[in-house]
């Protein structure tokens, strides 16, 4: 009589058995995720559906960069950068449209969350905190997207000069750029919101970031027309990922790509970890404090 | 075997403290002054799985800390506690997913949103597929009287309708373990019975454990067998509603309808005098002189009517809570 040892077709019986429970248990476990995802994602949308009369200002409080290319291109010191009206024109609209992706209110959420009570009865859910601001925020956008595709409709009808449109593969790059440039940014405000747990002041710490965001990201102008040694450092902070490369590989501006991506991805290996971190320390300070 | 154990759980708190005015405000700024404040002393209680349980105290008696501790949103000081085979405060999925905490001053469901998104949000979260969560929902909804409210913005319901569907959404998940503190808060008496039927109902249902703390004693008296009464961070009391009435309260209300009046000086020998107003007067007496008492009045004095009365337990308790940080009597 032969053993099962030594025999390879009942050996194999139970690893497949096996293999096939853990195929089952990782697809039962995505489709949760996706259950989860799509009840967040579909609540949030609602809220913000809601709100669509101040989603409408949120998005026209956001026309900086449009202001920009007004100024830009008014100005003597435009026509003297080198960069044509309709380079400048197609820059600053692709800015405004990726400021309206990547714009970050985790602070605000959390701090009102904190103080109506939410966060406790969240925290005694089994869903990591982080998913519900996420889901609001790409709801978020896709409240937005309407809006701002009559914005640029619009401004079309005002500077035809400036219409073109994108390749597929330079609009698909955009976007996972855009994306990326997200991520980085929600990242980087989901750590000063983190450290509400430490201070509950944590809102005046963001509003630091504003400035270097709004001087190295490429809102107030492109990052080719600084200085080569502060062109050089803002290419290397996550501000430039987060606005300016979306922005050229949208508008069909020069860009190095690689160096770009290369960037924006060494943050988010530090920003994870930290936010990691940061959450793990922040809970048990908030426990040890009392909830 | 118990589903709550707890022994020597303590918890304490440092607490910043300032001196008012401008010169409070300087040292306060230069050299703060910090005290540590105990909210809990070595609390030592079992509750076995199905039990509904009342926790008393009066407010800052350690209480919501307690809850807190239980459900793992606190981390104890020192002590231990277990819940349903798991240590609150490392906060495991599965022991998550047993337990809920309803705390009748904070909500969960979105504001501006029918409770139906929320509830659908939970569903998904505890992995509830479309039957199952439908069914509950029924169910629930329908134990807590609920109907076309669930479609109605939060902001839009009642108090009593929004608690109610606080607590549809606390447990969607058909927990096992229910901390409640003050469920029942704010809401008027119809909506307090409403809340009270439900959590009877609920645990007969599904055997839930419950811990429920409210300063409506009619929360206390319908639902809890058994008290746990917490004073000045300490259980001074761990029984039947009727043993601390006994404790607290050792002597019975008599009250006299008299023929003609008489001066207080003649019921002095009879138990203390509470009050006497005309022919009406009422007596304190000791529970075990209370019969040979009755006697005595009935034969002496031209007795009308006689009623012999348990003082109520929200006097008893009430008493005891005013008197602050005293020891017990």
């Amino acid at each position: 009589m032969t053993s099962d040892r030594s025999n390879p077709r009942r050996q194999a019986g139970p690893a497949q058995s096996r293999l096939a429970k853990a195929v089952r248990r990782r697809a039962a476990s995505l489709r949760s995720v996706l259950r989860i995802a799509r009840a967040l994602f579909s609540s949030q949308y609602a809220l913000m559906l809601e709100y669509r009369a101040e989603i409408v200002l949120w998005a026209l409080s956001g026309l900086l960069p449009l202001l920009m290319f007004s100024l830009w291109s008014n100005a003597p010191a435009g026509a003297a950068s080198g960069l044509s009206p309709q380079a400048f024109a197609r820059y600053f609209l692709a800015a405004f449209v990726v400021r309206q992706f990547t714009i970050v209110w985790v602070v605000y959420a959390f701090e009102e969350d904190n103080l109506l009570g939410r966060l406790s009865p969240y925290l005694l859910q089994p869903l990591p905190l982080v998913w519900r601001y996420v889901a609001a925020h790409l709801a978020d956008q896709a409240t937005r997207l309407p809006i701002v595709t009559i914005m640029v409709a619009l401004f079309f009808l005002f500077v035809p000069s400036a219409i073109w449109i994108p390749s597929l593969g330079q609009f698909l790059l955009a976007i996972f750029a855009l994306q990326l440039g997200f991520w980085l940014n929600f990242l980087l405000h989901y750590a000063i919101t983190l450290l509400c747990f430490w201070s509950e002041r944590a809102r005046a710490l963001e509003k630091l970031l504003y400035m270097p965001y709004l001087f190295l990201s490429g809102l107030l102008a492109p990052l080719d027309l600084y200085p080569a040694s502060l062109r050089a450092f803002a290419l290397h902070t996550p501000f430039a990922a987060m606005l300016y490369l979306p922005a050229q590989l949208l508008s069909g501006g020069p860009v190095d790509l690689i160096a770009g991506l290369l960037n924006a991805v060494s943050w988010l290996f530090l920003l994870v970890p930290l936010n990691l971190w940061l959450w793990r320390a922040g809970v048990r300070r908030y426990a040890a404090l009392g909830a | 075997m118990p589903i709550v154990s707890v022994s020597g759980l303590s918890r304490s708190f440092r607490v910043a403290e300032k001196a008012p005015g401008l010169a409070g405000t300087l040292r306060h700024f230069v050299r703060r002054k910090v005290r540590t404040v105990v909210a809990v002393r070595d609390l030592n209680f079992t509750i076995e799985a199905g039990e509904m349980v009342g926790f008393l105290g009066p407010n800052g008696a350690g209480k919501t800390t307690t809850l807190k501790m239980l459900s793992g949103l606190m981390h104890p000081s020192s002590g231990h506690v277990e819940v349903a085979g798991h240590c609150p405060s490392r906060r495991e999925a599965a022991f998550l997913r047993q337990i809920t905490l309803v705390m009748g001053q904070k909500q969960q469901l979105i504001w501006d949103l029918p409770p139906l998104d929320s509830l659908r949000v939970n569903a998904a979260v505890y992995g509830l597929d479309d039957i199952e969560a439908k069914r509950r929902i029924g169910e629930l909804a329908e134990m807590l009287q609920l109907g076309e409210e669930l479609q109605r913005p939060v902001r839009k319901l009642s108090l009593g309708q929004r608690m109610k569907a606080e607590l549809l959404a606390a447990l969607l998940h058909q927990p096992t373990v229910l901390f409640l503190d003050e469920p029942t808060l704010g809401l008027d008496v119809n909506a307090q019975a409403a809340v009270r039927l439900f959590l009877a109902d609920y645990n007969r249902r599904h055997g839930a454990t419950v811990l429920l703390t409210s300063h409506y004693m009619g929360d206390i008296t319908a639902l809890c067998p058994r008290v746990l009464l917490i004073h000045g961070g300490s259980l001074f009391h761990d029984g039947s509603l009727e043993q601390l009435s006994q404790q607290l309260a050792p002597r019975r209300e008599v009250r006299l309808e008299l023929a003609e009046s008489l001066p207080p000086a003649r019921f002095s020998s009879y138990g203390e005098l509470e009050s006497c107003s005309g022919r009406d007067v009422r007596l304190l007496v000791e529970r075990e002189r209370l019969t040979a008492v009755v006697g005595r009045l009935l034969a002496d004095l031209p007795v009308l009517d006689l009623e012999v009365r348990e003082p109520p337990i929200e006097d008893t308790i009430g008493r005891l809570f005013r008197q602050g940080g005293s020891d017990p009597p």
